[in-house]
């Protein structure tokens, strides 16, 4: 499992939202140095569990530990790059001008900071639109520069709710293929997604389901213990024994045992 | 101190951008100036009351603006993301509060340059008149972001004008001498900011000197630090 440790632990995590439950009672862990794929249906509590690990999320408790500190700790935030599901960058101004207050923020000394706003640039294959700006680029080109933002201050832990939806398949796969890079080179990515396809291109997958862990697998083995011949009816074929072998408890617990 | 002013050159950089809010910022206070002059025209009205209303219309002005600012760095997400980075607080309220503060300066020299143009007499000196104009400017943003800071939707936003600058226009001496007002209500004029916005403008407009307005002044920098210490505390880092 993980080479160098844990980039991310949670133990008996539970978020209430609105007077309900997201989570309750969550384990699990983030090997460093990999891309983790966190995987769920809509409503699972995937974003509220990456809001956890960043910090943002209200009304935690439990723990979270990122990178050895407390998730939110001041001396993370350099460390952690976060993306958000819907586009966070200010539309009214240019894709550079973004990334290089990002740059800034991240701590990068001016001639620094210009040098990696250029490879961000370059990473997210927006070359063409630097000096343009954000309100007039299309849906797919604003989540990119958003994902760039968090690039930019070359961060050694990214969490990326879902920063794939709404971009074409060549885009996709060169973008997971950066994300491989990344891992590679020792970081570590905890990335989100709904598309069940995109489950073979990680390391390891959690597997959320109504705020509790289905599975943490890798993408071999949810295959081969389902018999499935994709992650999609993998992951159907999980939710199916969960239910047929749990009965009336359900959690973390009866996730632990499909591993 | 880095941070902030590096926000605070973001905010500007979106303002310049944004070049039809800037020109309403410093064009609407002398359109309604220009209005009174001309209905006042051959009155000492304009002598008694254009001061003052040199600090208030910029002052409404900037608050409306400000207001909306955080809420739509709430709404856009970018609040969530700069919560996440070595961004502080401080930095980020500070970061629109200089920035604001800049454009102030430059709406004091326009209104009080227009003010002039049309026929404005102050016995005070002008100087003074162009710094608390900028200062009243600068409370009004800062008032603007501390409650921009307790708006979670657009309808509170832009509710927060008339809940926090009616009140105070009424009880601020402009509509009555504050020595006449109801004890209470002088009472409660004494801490409200527009007040010494208006008291000190009102000093200048009579041939007030630096020593007749620094008490006000003073009232008006403590109450700017105060705006933007509550716009920071009401700002939380984890959201529901």
């Amino acid at each position: 499992m993980g080479n160098s440790g844990e980039a991310v632990r949670v133990a008996g995590l539970r978020v209430e939202r609105g007077g309900r439950t997201i989570i309750d009672g969550l384990d699990v862990a983030v090997p460093a140095g990999q891309v983790v794929g966190l995987l769920g249906p809509s409503g699972s509590g995937k974003t509220t569990l990456l809001r956890a690990v960043v910090g943002v999320q209200a009304r935690v408790t439990g723990e979270v530990t990122v990178l050895g500190e407390p998730a939110g700790a001041p001396g993370l935030r350099r460390r952690v790059g976060y993306v958000t599901q819907a586009a966070s960058v200010y539309t009214d101004l240019t894709v550079v001008q973004n990334l290089r207050y990002f740059a800034q923020l991240a701590g990068l000394p001016h001639a620094g900071a210009e040098a990696a706003v250029r490879r961000a640039v370059t990473a997210v294959d927006l070359g063409g639109h630097a000096k343009q700006r954000v309100g007039t680029l299309s849906g797919g080109e604003r989540s990119r520069v958003s994902l760039a933002a968090a690039l930019v201050g070359d961060p050694e832990l990214l969490v990326l709710d879902e920063p794939t939806v709404g971009l074409d398949p060549v885009l996709r796969r060169d973008l997971w293929a950066m994300f491989r890079r990344l891992a590679a080179e020792g970081r570590t990515l905890l990335v989100s997604s709904h598309v069940m396809d995109e489950a073979t291109q990680c390391d390891r997958l959690l597997l959320l389901r109504d705020g509790a862990l289905v599975a943490d697998t890798t993408p071999a083995e949810l295959l081969t213990t389902t018999g499935a011949p994709d992650a999609e009816r993998a992951f159907l074929a999980l939710i199916d024994q969960q239910a047929a072998t749990s009965g009336s408890t359900s959690g973390p617990a009866a996730g632990e045992g499909s591993r | 101190m880095t941070l902030t002013t590096t926000t605070a050159g973001r905010v500007i950089a979106q303002l310049r951008f944004d070049r039809r809010t800037v020109a309403l910022i410093l064009v609407l206070p002398c359109l309604l100036l220009g209005l009174i002059a001309w209905m006042f025209d051959g009155t000492p009205v304009l002598d008694q009351f254009g001061p003052m209303l040199v600090g208030l219309f910029p002052l409404i002005v900037m608050f409306l603006v400000t207001s909306v600012a955080t809420l739509r760095e709430r709404q856009s997400g970018t609040l969530e993301r700069l919560m996440t980075t070595p961004l502080r607080k401080g930095d980020f309220v500070a970061g629109y509060a200089l920035a604001f503060a800049a454009l102030a300066l430059l709406q004091s020299l326009v209104v009080v340059g227009f003010a002039l143009a049309v026929g404005m007499d102050v016995l005070g000196p002008l100087w003074l008149v162009v710094v608390v104009g900028m200062l009243d400017a600068v409370l009004g943003c800062c008032l603007g972001l501390a409650a921009s800071a307790l708006a979670r939707t657009e309808f509170q936003a832009v509710q927060m004008m008339p809940a926090v600058i009616f009140p105070q226009l009424i009880t601020c001496g402009l509509l009555m001498p504050r020595d006449q007002m109801p004890e209470v209500l002088e009472w409660l004029s004494r801490v409200f900011p527009l007040t010494y916005a208006v008291e000190a403008m009102q000093t200048l407009a009579a041939g007030g000197e630096w020593v007749d307005v620094q008490g006000a002044v003073g009232a008006i920098v403590l109450f700017i630090v105060g705006a933007v210490a509550l716009g920071i505390f009401t700002l939380r880092r984890r959201t529901a």
